[in-house]
């Protein structure tokens, strides 16, 4: 199982903070699991619908869309910061 | 060094006094503050959405990469989330180093980081009672690849 939080409006869009999800066969990348997660609701398809806007990161570090997810234990999907 | 996410206020002054209090070899002390305006009274608050955990490391990571670049003597950055109101600090970076130079570089190398890397989320709050998510800058991508 590997545990999925939004922020922001990618949050707001899905309706939830957090989630825990058994990675489905196939799913190897950041990018892949984003695409998996867009097929299972209109909430999901909409927080996803531009994936190139939607930063992620692996256990509390960024990282690119074809990085692989391996034995990573959380990862987080938020659209660009704007903190300062 | 000091690293802080918190949503309580800080005291600015008291923070960069800390940078050389004690000490002869700090030549330098340059202090960022982010403060919340009120966009001409448009603007009643700001709501800023963080990712604790990870902001906690990101800013660590950009403290020792900035120490890895520049002579420093201390690095302070206080980020605060939560609801605040025009007027009061948001965010905070105070360098400290035995000349300027490094002190202002770091400085603005900091921020600039920190803009584009930083797991923070503004929203507004607006006098008319809207609410939206504040739009990320491509100019802050810009500042930080400059480095």
């Amino acid at each position: 199982m590997i545990t999925i939080k939004y922020f922001a409006w990618v949050r707001e869009r899905i309706g939830k903070a957090e989630e825990a999800l058994e990675l489905p066969a196939g799913v190897i990348t950041v990018a892949d699991l984003a695409q998996h997660l867009a097929g299972l609701g209109d909430e999901y398809a909409y927080a996803f619908e531009n994936p190139g806007i939607v930063r992620a990161a692996l256990d509390k570090r960024h990282v690119s869309p074809d990085t692989a997810i391996a034995n990573s234990r959380e990862v987080a999907f938020f659209p660009p910061m704007t903190g300062g | 060094m000091v690293v802080r996410v918190t949503e309580a206020p800080f005291d600015l002054g008291r923070e960069a006094q800390a940078l050389s209090h004690g000490r002869t070899d700090v030549g330098a002390v340059v202090t960022f503050s982010g403060i919340c305006r009120d966009e001409a009274g448009a603007l009643n608050a700001l709501t800023l959405e963080c990712y604790v955990e990870m902001a906690e490391a990101e800013l660590l990571r950009l403290e020792a990469e900035a120490r890895s670049r520049w002579p420093l003597t201390g690095v302070t950055i206080i980020h605060r989330h939560g609801r605040i109101v025009p007027g009061e600090d948001i965010m905070m970076v105070a360098v400290a180093s035995a000349h300027r130079a490094a002190a202002f570089e770091a400085a603005m190398f900091l921020m600039d980081y920190l803009k584009t890397r930083a797991p923070f989320w503004k929203s507004e709050e607006l006098s008319d009672g809207a609410r939206s998510w504040v739009a990320a800058k491509a100019e802050d991508d810009a500042a930080a690849a400059r480095w």
